[in-house]
């Protein structure tokens, strides 16, 4: 028998495994390939519409910063802002390379200046000032350029009034920047309050991985926060947990089915109804017009108009006895003190 | 106790030491790693246990449980109303396991919050000691709320309205160590390490290698004066002669003369004009690169600390 013969009774499954033996690690790329999950195959375009999620078995791949602005935004686009920050190195650190032929690399390869974009946007017809990480960018983490990004988004969103969206993806602080790196969080954590003192609301997304020091600061303080499915949150990630505890984790540790259920996020979202699951929170939450920040909360508001409402009332009341008329008219002693005087 | 005016020279002469000293070099970086954690360290509790003619100590967040890790309570500092909170290590091996190797749970940043509360409504400073390898990584604690208990801590010492003092006494690494450390004044010991993330972490993500601890300590130079230099910290504490190690009582003296220093100006001051500063001096921090113009915002200090 010939090899071609002998080769004709394989499998596609076993070619297809047989493809993946050659050591090498298994590379798909979102753009043209395989689904890791299922292995049903796609096209770059089918991938794209679908809003880079798996159409038969609603895997999430992993979206960069400006293909989410372009989902989450109206068709008219997005304006990015501060797109000039670049990172500095005041450590001159070298770990395997140089930090600054990590930086310029990953600017290559992604064509991004750092590892988060901020625009302001509608969604939904919802206006609205987003600040989007990008794994893609050295994995997201955190330095002085995105701590500073995500500052000034809170700083312009509270002056504009406007809601802050914010997507987070990304391993942590960015070990290359040392301790100022971790001093980002404390930054980020003090910038979000300023939405607080405008009485805007954030929206938090968490997307597959958020982890370390983006998860122990910011992340873990939106007013509303949704995960995409499978996304990892965690402070530690499974691989700290196992080397320094021992612990066997469960598959699902950390994923956002199991944050759900542990409490730590509002919802699991699939990345094709976030849009409109943010247009539609941001609609509720956002102030009637005319209603802006120096007023008083339209909780206050509303009691105010009912207490003004009773007040006309009881000056509706004349018909009433004199006596009666003192003891509930607001801000009247006559009535008490003539009350308390024994008949 | 020796008198001020001792401990005055002392500090002066310490002071000298570390300014005229020279920029630690490779070896002697990872020398300060290995004294930062050294077994005879002060640890939070002899600290206290000095600075305070009588201290309280609190348990538990009144959500789960009580963390060893995490110390909380009510101190008499120089007459006043102290709230001391810190990180606790253990010496042997039990206290060890008792106290996690002071690595704290969501359970000890809570604790640590509450104490905070209690001490912003009752209008009494609040003082952080900072000894940590890091929040403690464990299922347990993720499922109840590592990130967010972190995160949290961190917006209530941005939110208080009292004065608030941070000291690294030993090792700070991690979230774990920045979760007690937005304060008004950060203070550092001259053998602490500030960091990011510890060594041995640092070297199994970034040369995916765990043996490499002290190449990584070497690229952190997480050293005092560093921290100093970046602006991270606004003072250098010195040590006894030899480090802490060798003198318990000389090194909690020489931290209590700084520490009521920064509390008496910190005092000074109008909650208002506190937090203000407060914003600013951790909104300054990391420097940037404009592409166009140079250094953007550049940060730190150029000369080593002064006493």
């Amino acid at each position: 028998m010939s090899r071609v013969g002998h080769n004709i009774h394989v499998s596609v499954d076993r070619l297809r495994q047989l493809a993946h033996r050659d050591g090498r690690p298994r590379r798909i790329k979102a753009d043209a390939g395989t689904c890791p999950k299922c292995d049903s195959h796609y096209s770059a375009d089918e991938m794209r519409r679908n809003l880079r999620v798996c159409p038969a078995c609603g895997h999430h791949f992993a979206v960069t910063a400006r293909e989410r602005m372009e989902q989450l935004g109206e068709p008219g686009g997005y304006v990015e802002l501060w797109p000039e920050l670049r990172a500095s190195d005041p450590l001159q650190f070298t770990d395997l390379k140089p930090y600054t032929e990590r930086i310029v690399d990953a600017e290559k390869s992604t064509g991004m200046g750092e590892a988060i974009v901020c625009a302001q946007l509608e969604v939904r017809h919802q206006p609205a000032v987003a600040a989007v990480m990008d794994f893609t960018f050295m994995g997201g983490s955190m330095g002085a350029v995105v701590g500073e990004k995500l500052a000034r988004a809170c700083d312009y969103a509270a002056s504009e009034g406007l809601p802050l969206i914010v997507v987070t993806a990304s391993g942590g602080a960015r070990m290359q920047e040392g301790t100022l790196a971790l001093m980002q969080m404390a930054k980020t954590v003090i910038a979000l309050d300023a939405l607080a003192d405008a009485r805007v609301p954030v929206v938090v997304v968490l997307a597959h991985p958020t982890t370390g020091g983006v998860w122990a600061s910011f992340a873990s303080l939106g007013d509303v926060t949704y995960a995409e499915p499978g996304a990892l949150i965690a402070f530690s990630g499974p691989r700290v947990i196992e080397e320094t505890t021992r612990e066997v984790l469960p598959d699902d540790f950390g994923r956002a089915e199991a944050q759900l259920r542990n409490g730590q996020v509002d919802a699991v979202v699939d990345r094709r109804e976030l849009a409109e699951r943010i247009g539609r929170v941001l609609h509720i939450l956002s102030r009637p017009p005319g209603d802006d920040a120096s007023t008083a909360a339209p909780a206050l508001q509303w009691a105010q108009g009912g207490a003004q409402k009773v007040g006309e009332a009881v000056q509706a009341l004349p018909s009433l006895p004199r006596k009666m008329m003192d003891r509930i008219r607001p801000g009247s002693t006559d009535g008490e003190d003539a009350g308390d005087t024994p008949a | 106790m020796t008198d001020r005016k001792q401990g005055g020279r002392f500090v002066r002469k310490v002071a000298d030491k570390v300014r005229r000293g020279p920029e630690p070099q490779d070896e002697d970086l990872w020398e300060r790693v290995q004294l930062a954690r050294h077994a005879e360290r002060p640890y939070t509790l002899d600290y206290i246990n000095r600075l305070c003619s009588d201290f309280e100590e609190l348990h538990g967040d009144r959500y789960y449980a009580d963390d060893a890790a995490m110390v909380a309570g009510f101190g008499r500092y120089h007459d006043h109303p102290v709230a001391f909170i810190g990180q606790q290590k253990g010496r042997d091996t039990n206290e060890r396991t008792y106290r996690n190797f002071g690595m704290a749970g969501p359970e000890g940043y809570r604790k640590a919050m509450r104490v905070m509360e209690v001490a912003n409504r009752l209008g009494m400073p609040v003082v952080t000691l900072i000894d940590t390898p890091g929040a403690f990584p464990g299922a347990s604690a993720e499922e109840r709320g590592q990130g967010g208990a972190i995160s949290r801590s961190i917006q209530m010492m941005w939110r208080l309205d009292v004065p608030t003092v941070a000291v690294v006494i030993g090792e700070g690494s991690s979230g774990g160590a920045l979760g007690l450390g937005v304060a008004d004044r950060v203070l550092m010991l001259e053998n602490s390490t500030y960091s990011v993330i510890s060594p041995e972490g640092a070297s199994a993500i970034l040369w995916r290698d765990a043996s490499k601890a002290k190449l990584a300590a070497q690229a952190f130079k997480p050293t005092a004066a560093n921290c100093y230099r970046w602006g991270v910290v606004d003072a250098v504490v010195p040590e006894p002669e030899g480090g802490a190690h060798t003198d318990h009582e000389q090194a909690a003296e020489i931290l209590d003369q700084y520490l009521s220093r920064a509390l008496a100006e910190l005092g000074a001051m109008s909650p208002a004009d506190r937090r203000r500063a407060r914003r600013e001096r951790f909104r300054k921090l990391g420097p940037l690169r404009d592409p166009e113009g140079g250094m953007g915002m550049a940060t730190g200090r150029e000369t080593p600390p002064p006493g």
